[in-house]
């Protein structure tokens, strides 16, 4: 699937100039800063950076699954079909979740609830949403379940969390994501616990799934190599903001700010023959003391005295693909 | 599961056993139970008599066997002070114990898991500070002084309870408030720190994602996860249960097992002591076994282990 | 990434200096003052309970009994009496001529005149909180109790604690057969109702504070055995045991040297609110007469002492012989309680469950 083919398609969530911030006892921290993507249907983003680097928050904004008190939603929109999430009542929010927006969340040892069924909790979804028979839901959930390619799914449906391994229930995990027929599917870094076979399985079929959906999957991850697998287009995010984004190909052959040029540097590639790992130098900023200017600038190997005075423009480079930084302009 | 609760009714068998090991080697290091009951004036013949009665002529584990035998068949043996049979007298008794111990467990699940539910989504709220001071004074305040504390406060201040007995129907108040403060002050830390750590959880997040409504999370998802620790340490609480109504019904005069374990202390009662202490066991042992299978019911994760 | 990220961002990365202050203020501010000087004032009263209680605790005084505390005022009543040489039993319009001479010095028997009746005694600083049925000083006795719940808490704790320490190391050490019948053993002691064992072995063996700390410390072990156990449990598979272990020390060596260490911290705790725990045990022992036996003060003894003394409440009722020792104890215990979830916090977050 390519970005051209991804254009022609309806954008099914748009997010604009999204602000979270937290109150903590240091100050106010800007975990997300004004970010703003399109998602279309079928299509597949990216969201990639360190930890703290904003991308979790940005994810349980999106669900509007924010703790508050410390964290609020400061500004912006999430539209879901034409339709801004955050206008909408805790009610209707709840209505929403795990209908039009789902999760699939990242650690499958602890995601699932120990002391309820499989069953249980893949058919609690559909139970909530959808006004169909008791036997229906049962049924709706076993399809879930072998959507998911869980063997005996059956069998399965009557057995607790702790009796399944880590991958199959992973794949748990998954179902619950897709049982409503999700119109947007947040993944979070879904494979980071599972090993590498287990994790590349779960990737074809995460794929697949999409495929057959048509769903708008969004993809948080720190991994490049998991990007390059799986993804249509990429956002980079650090310290709260969107610092490039553009599609797979552009932010590959073209890494245009500095901080994801460092990222894909640090990927280590099986062809070449490397003495020592790329890692970029320093410490991501913490989010309560943000320098004025370019948050990367103290890391950055092309640094200008601009930078450190002044957060750069967002410049386009071409046709959906733009970078923040004042090397480009 | 039939294997952990095998596990666990051999433990509650082998805990009676070692009570009435104690008991035994007690009853029998107290003295000869002969020369107790006969003066200077016996006969030899008299003695001799008196023991195989008794069975002390036997060697000691035979009588240990003979102990057990007769406990088992519901023969405690007769009561010095009231002349009767203890088993008699305990039954008796016993439905006042059952009453109080049933009643202030009500109290303690009606007082306590609702306090802490409440505490743990409204942290830091009035609530919770009410929480704070009930769990603090029913961790450190003796149930003996709290049950004074009340009497002068609610019986011979204003009037609006009885003192001691179990004459009217609000004698109940008092005694069962005074025995569930404990037990709901330790529900209530239990259930709020577990739900503080399971609202935590990355499952809630899931269930809140699946569109769950908030009361579905508490109630559903986190309720049964957080009563799990409240049942690890029910033992030790019920423990506490069992304790409290001895020290409960001496203050409050309530005629059950507790007050009767102290009278006979104090009238040097033995048989009737000995005897109270074997019931109060047992009834300390299968509300204990209780508790073992209402786990296994509620965590998935004991009954296939 | 933690999906939590809330927390991460939350938690400071690297020490700034403010950063630090403000953690240093956090701990003082938390740092339990009240509970800390109570628990030090309670130990000094035990230790030096000669020094610095007001009067014997046993002295009794038949013309000061149930003397109220220092704020009372004494309570009179004002009324009309002959005066008469001596008072006949029961004759409450009448005075004796020593007693009305010391109102009105010119008195005469067979006059009439207005007297005051003291019907309650107020209290004074020579009992700031009264005296209890047998005239002896409350506070006096609360000190001197003091000696007995602290030696108490202090025998039980030592031995108790010694002997779960050990058990606990070698159970979790050796693991297998040995494990399994400590733990077995551990099960079967903590599923045994204490109070009532000790009131038969007190119906038996008689009442000392040697029994009641014998019988405390046969129920206090096993809670220290089952947590030393789990530590070892953890701490034996890691280098530095397989290191002294290649370097040749002994298993004594390794169990006291490299692993004991290692737990003290967890023991710290256990035992902080263990004191709690026995600190009551000995007083329910002592209200319900199985404890250290009289004249010896005790605070559950003395809590015990007033009961028969409520009738009145408020009014007239001698509420403080059951009131002050209890809140002795309740603020004794209490103290340790939030001084040991504090030292919890700080030492061993891990052990947030256990009661």
């Amino acid at each position: 699937m390519t970005t051209d083919v991804a254009t022609e398609r309806e954008v099914v969530l748009r997010v604009n100039d999204l602000r979270t911030y937290f109150q903590t006892r240091w100050g106010t921290v800007k975990a997300v800063d004004g970010i703003s993507f399109d998602l279309r249907r079928g299509e597949t983003l990216g969201i990639v950076g360190e930890s703290g680097s904003g991308k979790s928050v940005t994810m349980l904004s999106l669900m509007r699954l924010i703790p508050m008190p410390p964290g609020r939603i400061v500004s912006g929109s999430i539209e879901l079909d034409g339709e801004d999430l955050l206008q909408l009542s805790d009610a209707e929010m709840n209505k929403v979740r795990g209908s039009k927006i789902a999760l699939i969340i990242q650690d499958p040892m602890t995601s699932l609830n120990p002391v309820f069924t499989i069953g249980n909790q893949v058919s609690e979804a559909i139970r909530i949403h959808q006004d169909i028979p008791r036997r229906s839901i049962m049924e709706q959930a076993l399809s879930v379940l072998q959507k998911v390619n869980i063997p005996a799914a059956e069998t399965r449906m009557r057995d607790y969390p702790h009796q399944m391994s880590g991958g199959m229930r992973q794949r748990v995990v998954g179902a619950i994501g897709i049982s409503c027929q999700p119109e947007v599917l947040i993944a979070d870094e879904p494979t980071t616990s599972l090993d590498v076979t287990i994790q590349a399985q779960y990737l074809a079929l995460l794929k697949e799934l999409q495929r057959d959906s048509n769903v708008g999957l969004i993809f948080i991850t720190h991994d490049f190599g998991i990007v390059a697998k799986m993804c249509d287009r990429v956002a980079v995010m650090y310290a709260g903001r969107i610092v490039e984004q553009g599609s797979v190909r552009d932010i590959f052959n073209n890494p245009s700010h500095p901080y994801t040029e460092a990222l894909l540097a640090s990927v280590p590639k099986m062809e070449e023959d490397v003495d020592r790992l790329y890692s970029i130098e320093g410490q991501p900023p913490t989010l309560h003391d943000l320098p004025a200017g370019c948050p990367f600038a103290p890391r950055c190997q092309y640094v200008m005295d601009r930078c450190r005075e002044e957060y750069p423009d967002r410049i386009s480079i071409r046709e959906g693909h733009h970078a923040s930084c004042w090397r480009l302009s | 599961m039939q294997r952990y609760l095998l596990r666990r009714l051999v433990l509650a068998v082998i805990t009676l056993l070692a009570v009435s090991l104690i008991i035994f080697i007690l009853s029998r290091s107290a003295g000869d139970p002969v020369s107790l009951m006969l003066d200077e004036y016996s006969t030899q013949e008299d003695i001799d008599r008196m023991m195989a009665k008794l069975g002390t002529d036997k060697p000691y584990y035979q009588q240990y066997f003979i102990f057990l035998r007769d406990a088992v068949q519901g023969d405690l043996g007769v009561s010095i002070k009231e002349g009767r049979p203890v088993r008699e007298v305990i039954l008796d008794r016993l439905p006042a114990t059952l009453y109080l111990g049933l009643t202030a467990f009500i109290v303690s699940l009606l007082v306590g898991i609702p306090l802490g539910i409440l505490s743990s989504i409204k942290r830091g709220s009035l609530i919770d500070q009410v929480g704070k001071v009930v769990a603090l004074m029913g961790q450190a305040a003796p149930p003996f002084w709290l049950g004074i504390m009340l009497i002068i406060f609610f019986a011979v201040s204003i009037r609006a309870f009885p003192t001691s007995g179990r004459e009217d129907w609000n004698s109940i108040v008092l005694p069962a408030v005074t025995l569930g403060w404990y037990y709901a002050a330790a529900n209530l830390r239990l259930v709020r720190s577990a739900m503080l750590d399971v609202l935590d959880s990355e499952y809630i997040k899931l269930a809140r994602a699946k569109g769950v409504p908030y009361w579905g999370i508490v109630m559903k998802h986190a309720f049964r996860n957080a009563l799990i620790p409240p049942l690890t340490f029910a033992g030790v609480t019920l423990g506490a249960l069992v304790t409290g109504s001895l020290v409960v019904e001496t203050v409050f005069a309530w005629p059950g097992l507790g007050k009767l374990a102290i009278d006979a202390l104090y009238a040097f009662d033995y048989p009737l002591l000995q005897g109270v202490v074997v019931v109060f066991t047992l009834l300390y042992v299968l509300v204990a076994f209780a508790v073992d299978v209402l786990y296994a019911y509620i965590d998935p994760r004991i009954r296939y282990a | 990434m933690a999906v939590n990220s809330t927390t991460e961002i939350l938690t400071p990365s690297s020490g700034g200096i403010m950063v630090k202050l403000a953690g240093a203020y956090r701990i003082f501010r938390r740092w339990p003052l009240i509970p800390v000087l109570l628990l030090a004032l309670v130990l000094f009263a035990g230790i030096a309970a000669p020094l610095i209680s007001p009067h014997d605790p046993n002295k009794q005084s038949l013309s000061e009994r149930k003397l109220p505390p220092f704020w009372y005022e004494a309570r009179t009543d004002v009324s009309v009496k002959t005066v008469v040489q001596r008072v006949l039993p029961g004759q409450d319009d009448q005075v004796s001529l020593a007693d009305a001479q010391a109102v009105n010095p010119d008195v005469q028997i067979g006059d009439s005149i207005e007297f005051e009746d003291v019907t309650r005694a107020g209290g004074s600083s020579k009992y700031w909180l009264g005296t209890d049925q047998l005239g002896r000083d409350i506070l006096s006795r609360i000190i001197y109790g003091a000696r007995i719940s602290l030696l108490a808490a202090a025998v039980t704790l030592g031995v108790g604690g010694s002997i779960g320490v050990l058990l606990g190391l070698i159970a979790g050490w050796y693991g297998g057969v040995v494990d399994e019948a400590v733990m077995r053993f551990v099960d079967i002691l903590l599923a045994i109702p204490l109070v009532l064992i000790a009131l038969a072995m007190v119906a038996t063996l008689g009442t000392s504070l040697t029994i009641i700390v014998a019988v405390l410390t046969i129920f206090i072990w096993p809670r220290f055995a089952r947590q030393l156990r789990g530590e070892v449990l953890q701490l034996k598979n890691m280098d530095f045991v397989a290191l002294a272990r290649v370097a040749g020390a002994s298993t004594p060596r390794i169990l006291f040297v490299h692993i004991f260490p290692g737990t003290i911290n967890t023991l710290i705790v256990v035992a902080t609110l263990q004191v709690g725990i026995v600190i009551l045990l000995e007083a329910t022992l002592s209200f319900l007469g199985a404890g250290v036996p009289p004249p010896t003060a005790t605070w559950g003894g003395m809590v015990s002492d007033g009961r028969g003394h409520l009738a009145g409440g408020f009014e007239t009722g001698s509420w403080w012989i059951s009131t002050f020792p209890g809140v002795a104890i309740v603020l004794t215990v209490m103290s340790l309680n939030l001084f040991g979830d504090w030292l919890r916090d700080k030492l061993d977050p891990r052990l947030r469950q256990i009661e």
